[in-house]
């Protein structure tokens, strides 16, 4: 079994080029960067606020944001990490404006280290997505995510989904190293043994598992 | 190897980033023990799914939307001035 690979997004001496033409006034050099990023922003925010018109809004502001602090951008970081940055705040925001009654915060510790350890080992069937319609598995997808506090399906969203490196995911949530490796390892376990409700293999002529 | 230890290594065991060593180790222990090796299967499954899942794709009418109020949004601003957002 090999490592996974991360899908990395564009070249980064040409995003400093649009970078820098934004900051001097082009206007069409920053769309430029909204066409590349928009995607991304959106998946992440919706990923965050689990909420279509919330994940709009973050779009709109964390970009109007990035514009209006572009003299700021120190270029240290990647663009995009900074991006990201903005917008996970404004999402986590617009989350804890729809859950007062809960905090929500990135730095909450959550339950013990034991709470994921593996207790479901059942093995899944080959290819189990294929068991169920694009439509199913998206929907099953959305709620087994949807079940994991904010602090992990974040780091799982940056690091698994959007590829972002263990640092740059640091970076971007203001987390230490150590800290993205303990929550993604959880998130990623977490997610393991909620999907093999839907996945496992079923032994035949029993329907209970 | 101990199962316990595996799961200490299977973050970076995934991510490509355990040395040499670890790495046989980490293999050796997968090869006879099966609950493991469930583990790292489905966990690798995991993410995969996720990856290739497409949830949440910005639907390109709505993305040609957003960024048009984007851009007049950030034009308006210019006019106001600097300031502080």
């Amino acid at each position: 079994m090999g490592a996974i690979q991360n899908k990395l997004a564009g070249p980064v001496t040409e995003e400093l080029e649009l970078v820098r033409a934004a900051k001097g006034g082009d206007d069409t050099a920053f769309e430029e960067l909204v066409r590349r990023y928009d995607r991304n922003v959106f998946r992440i925010a919706q990923h965050i606020t689990q909420n279509r018109e919330d994940a709009e809004d973050v779009v709109q502001e964390a970009f109007l944001k990035a514009y209006g602090n572009l003299a700021k951008f120190q270029e240290q970081s990647k663009f995009y990490t900074w991006l990201v940055r903005i917008a996970v705040n404004e999402a986590l925001m617009k989350l804890r404006r729809r859950k007062p009654e809960r905090t929500v915060s990135l730095d909450e510790e959550i339950k013990t280290e034991d709470d994921s350890l593996p207790r479901e080992i059942a093995d899944w069937s080959p290819n189990p997505e294929q068991q169920y319609t694009q439509a199913e598995l998206r929907e099953i997808l959305s709620k087994t995510i949807h079940g994991l506090p904010p602090g992990f399906r974040t780091v799982f969203v940056l690091r698994d989904v959007e590829g972002l490196s263990t640092e740059e995911t640091a970076a971007a949530l203001e987390l230490s190293v150590p800290a993205v490796k303990s929550r993604l390892l959880r998130a990623r376990l977490q997610l393991r043994e909620r999907l093999g409700k839907f996945f496992q293999k079923r032994e035949s002529g029993d329907g209970n598992q | 190897m101990k199962c316990a230890e595996f799961l200490h290594e299977l973050t970076n065991y995934l991510d490509g980033v355990l040395d040499e060593k670890t790495k046989v180790e980490l293999e050796n222990h997968l090869s006879w023990c099966h609950n493991c090796y469930v583990v790292c299967d489905t966990t690798k499954k995991t993410i995969e799914i996720y990856r290739d899942s497409q949830l949440y794709e910005l639907p390109e009418d709505l993305r040609g939307r957003l960024r048009s109020a984007i851009m007049t949004k950030c034009q308006q601003q210019k006019k106001r001035g600097p300031q502080s957002v």
